[in-house]
């Protein structure tokens, strides 16, 4: 097991965001989380990645209790995401977008990069070899140069991804990656989707509320409702999920 | 001695809410530090000396002084400040607040020299006791002007729909202009209201202290904008009490500490308040959402 | 050497020379902190004083040699900067400002009561030992290993915090631990430009590193674009060069001042090279096209 969250609740002001919800994603997996909007979903991708700390329960990432360090530490340990609304660095290129991804997963501090020393450029070039080819994979090399606040917005998506792989994660978080998109976009993002998960070995848990892409992608399914966690199975179980079916929809007049 | 040492701080420290009501009324709505705002003050101690000088009794010269930067402070929005509301990005803002703080002070330094002039004794300095306190006409006028405006400002923004709308405003500007609210015009009348204030900060100040000069309004403005930060930055009643609050630790500081300190009590009571508790007194906390 | 260069050169511009240069390297340092790292730093001048009078007491009182002085400026300017640079973890944007204003308001009314400093009236007779060669020299020195820095995967990690400081978090940046680098690098070049400045002037006072001065140092950090390091080299000549030139209106210097501030910002808020990039003027250049 990759990923474990154990009775996880959540409070802000009076409002109870997250009521013991308990999760298990294993490695390779593809895992979806749904749910109505304020269900808690991006609260719950919060927690696990440091910036909220619970109220209550725990987060096991590769069986270590990982919830009480700060986002940095958690992004170090190998979990990478994108955001719901888009966090890229504006007024950077997109190549130093994916490049900052890096971070994590290098060294090079002040005096090394000054005195030029010489193990700090080989990482500096290993950092450009591998943003490029990240770029290479979301089709966006040719735009390297631009400012990321110039592109358009599926093209950000992508470039989040791509800066989220740059990680090395074990673990990647995507929050709404399809927002936005058009059918074509979907298309491919669940290609890439696929793809990365393959070539890279990576566990996904995703955030979508486009049914038909989460039913396509994900191997197992997660559904939560006022913060409570109301279904959890294979695409098939949950689709015919009474519960699921009502919080949709609304409960029967 | 003590108890008059305590009055001199609440007489300061009024002017200094009056000041710090129109940095807190603006911060609340746009998320400006109006950095112009201190010279406003000092404007209107000039234009009520001025008035004074020409034959005015203090009141009218009091009420002059607050109509001139009334207007001056919607103009100053209105050029400055307007043009850059939501296109660009707050230090913008804040170097354009800068740069007017800067050129007003210089202009009132061409035109009016800057040697210190003083206001004439408009109210009598009499003297009076009350017990073993020995309390001044000038005094109690200028405590009493200042209840009189902080209780106004008070009504108004509770009572009226014009503060009704400012509240709301304040809350979420957005919000209030899906609303149906002119929010340019409310944001004008803050002006507005907060620089009539700090006109009659200025002029109290001038008669109180008996010193104007063009470049009163930095360092006023500073300490000013310590007490709205140590009120609670956004709230009014935070303003009035850290206004009075920094007022009596000025004084009491220079009483029984060391005068030559005086400027810096200010800067370090703004430095711990942000330390300890970045809201204020009466602020509340922002939770950032992701 | 400047004996030898004032026998080509106009002693007057020689003075403005140094005077640029000492600026760029006080500018760059802002830079660091605030063009790059976006933390506003409105306080900078008392860096700059705390360099001056610390260098200048070394150099009057204990006779240090004069790179003593200097390092010793950097360095308390520097620890400062360190100090300062801790509690801006938890303040954003208009309060960090104030923290710096309040800051650089301490140091002048410190150093206006320090008996040492010479309070009010300051210390004179410094050793005039910073000359045209040594400003040069430094001043290539820091545009180099500002160039170095900027480039590095920590530079790009500042200019991540100042983008988007959540993301930057979710990359593995430790925002906490950038910042307070990022201050105390502003800091030490600050020190250093004002050690630099008090052994040119011959004397310094507790007013000539005020509020203007933070600002005047701001403002050449923002003409010329944030966290562009030729930007903000563009910036010192302009603002060190201008109050020159507007000598003759020298009342007035400060009413235009004002008044370009708040069209600058309306009309140009990023700076006079802050949008361009090289890859923008190349494209440009080659293609002929103009992009807005």
């Amino acid at each position: 097991m990759l990923l474990e969250l154990k009775h996880i609740s959540q409070e802000f002001g009076g409002l109870r965001a997250l009521d013991e919800v308990n999760l298990a994603v294993n490695e390779g997996q593809i895992y979806g989380l749904i749910g109505p909007n304020g269900a808690g979903k991006t609260t719950l991708f919060n927690i696990i990645t440091g910036i909220y700390q619970p109220a209550e329960g725990e987060v096991y990432f590769q069986g270590r209790k990982i919830n009480g360090n700060p986002p940095h530490l958690v992004a170090r340990m190998g979990i990478g995401r994108t955001f719901q609304n888009i966090r890229l660095f504006a007024k950077l290129s997109v190549l130093d977008n994916v490049r900052v991804g890096s971070h994590a997963v290098t060294h090079g501090g002040l005096f090394g990069s000054i005195l030029g020393l010489p193990a700090v450029r080989r990482e500096e070039k290993q950092t450009l070899q591998r943003a490029q080819a990240l770029l290479e994979m979301v089709a966006l090399q040719e735009k390297r140069q631009e400012y990321a606040e110039n592109l358009s917005y599926g093209e950000q998506r992508r470039l989040e991804i791509a800066r989220a792989l740059a990680l090395q994660p074990a673990l990647l978080l995507l929050d709404e990656p399809a927002a936005g998109m058009n059918a074509t976009e979907k298309q491919e993002l669940m290609s890439l989707i696929h793809h990365i998960q393959k070539e890279m070995n990576l566990t996904i848990l995703l955030v979508e509320h486009d049914m038909n892409l989460v039913m396509n992608i994900c191997e197992r399914i997660a559904v939560l409702d006022y913060g409570r966690k109301i279904a959890d199975g294979s695409p098939e179980q949950v689709k015919n999920d009474e519960r699921v079916i009502q919080s949709y929809l609304g409960a029967p007049a | 001695m003590f108890l008059e040492q305590l009055l001199n701080g609440i007489t300061l420290g009024s002017t200094y809410a009056l000041i710090a009501l129109g940095y807190t009324m603006v911060y609340g709505i746009i998320q400006l530090i109006n950095f112009a705002h201190g010279e406003i003050y000092m404007i209107g101690a000039f234009v009520g000396l001025f008035l004074v000088a020409v034959g005015a009794n203090i009141f009218l010269a009091l009420l002059g002084a607050m109509l001139f930067c009334m207007l001056l402070g919607m103009i100053i929005e209105r050029v400055a400040y307007r043009p850059l509301r939501g296109k660009s990005t707050r230090l913008s803002a804040l170097i354009s607040a800068i740069g007017v703080s800067i050129f007003l002070s210089t202009l009132m330094a061409l035109l009016a020299q800057t040697n210190t002039r003083s206001y004439p004794e408009v109210i009598s300095n009499r003297t009076f006791h009350l017990g073993s306190l020995e309390l001044s006409v000038l005094q109690i006028s200028i405590l009493a002007v200042a209840a009189i405006l902080m209780i106004g400002l008070h009504l108004m923004i509770q009572h009226t729909r014009l503060g009704k709308a400012m509240r709301a405003s304040s809350q979420d500007l957005d919000a209030s202009y899906l609303m149906g609210i002119n929010v340019n015009r409310i944001i004008s009348a803050t002006f507005a209201i907060g620089s009539a204030l700090a006109a009659a900060g200025g002029v109290m100040v001038g008669v109180y202290y008996h010193a104007v000069w063009p470049y009163m309004g930095m360092m006023a403005g500073l300490k000013a904008f310590a007490a709205a930060i140590l009120g609670g930055i956004g709230s009014i009643p935070g303003a009035m009490v850290g206004g009075i609050t920094l007022g009596v630790l000025e004084i009491m500081g220079v009483a029984y500490i060391s005068p030559s300190y005086k400027d810096a009590i200010a800067f370090g009571i703004l430095i711990i308040v942000l330390l300890i508790r970045p809201q204020g007194l009466f602020g509340r906390k922002i939770v950032k959402k992701v | 050497m400047d004996a030898f260069l004032m026998q080509y050169i106009d002693p007057y511009f020689l003075r403005i020379l140094v005077l640029i240069g000492i600026n760029i390297i006080l500018a760059l340092g802002l830079n660091i902190t605030t063009g790059v790292t976006g933390q506003l730093s409105m306080g900078h001048a008392g860096f700059m004083s705390l360099g001056a009078y610390t260098s200048a007491i070394l150099s009057l009182q204990f006779s240090a040699p004069f790179w003593a002085a200097l390092l010793c400026g950097a360095l308390v300017a520097a620890f400062f900067g360190f100090l300062i640079g801790i509690p801006t973890l938890r303040l954003e944007g208009d309060y960090l400002a104030m923290v710096t204003i309040g800051f650089a308001e301490i140091v002048r009314v410190f150093f206006l009561n320090f008996e040492p400093g010479g309070k009010a009236v300051g210390l004179s007779g410094i050793p005039q030992n910073t000359t045209f060669g040594i400003v040069l020299l430094l001043v290539i020195i820091v545009i180099f290993f500002n160039a170095r820095l900027l480039k590095s995967r920590l530079g790009r990690s500042m200019y991540a915090i100042r983008e988007n400081e959540i993301a930057a978090e979710a990359c593995g940046v430790n925002i906490t631990r950038i910042k307070v680098l990022a201050f105390t690098i502003g800091a030490s070049l600050g020190g250093l430009g004002g050690a630099l400045y008090a052994h040119y002037m011959f004397f310094i006072r507790p007013q000539d590193f005020a509020f203007m001065q933070s600002i005047e140092l701001l403002n050449m950090v923002i003409l010329g674009g944030m966290g562009s390091i030729p930007g903000t080299i563009l910036g010192a000549v302009i603002l060190t060069i201008a109050p020159e030139l507007l000598r003759i209106v020298a009342e007035y210097r400060l009413l235009f001042y004002g008044a370009l501030l708040v069209l600058l910002m309306i009309f140009r808020p990023n700076g006079l090279l802050g949008d361009v990039r090289i890859y923008d003027l190349r494209k440009r250049w080659i293609n002929k096209e103009v992009n807005v």
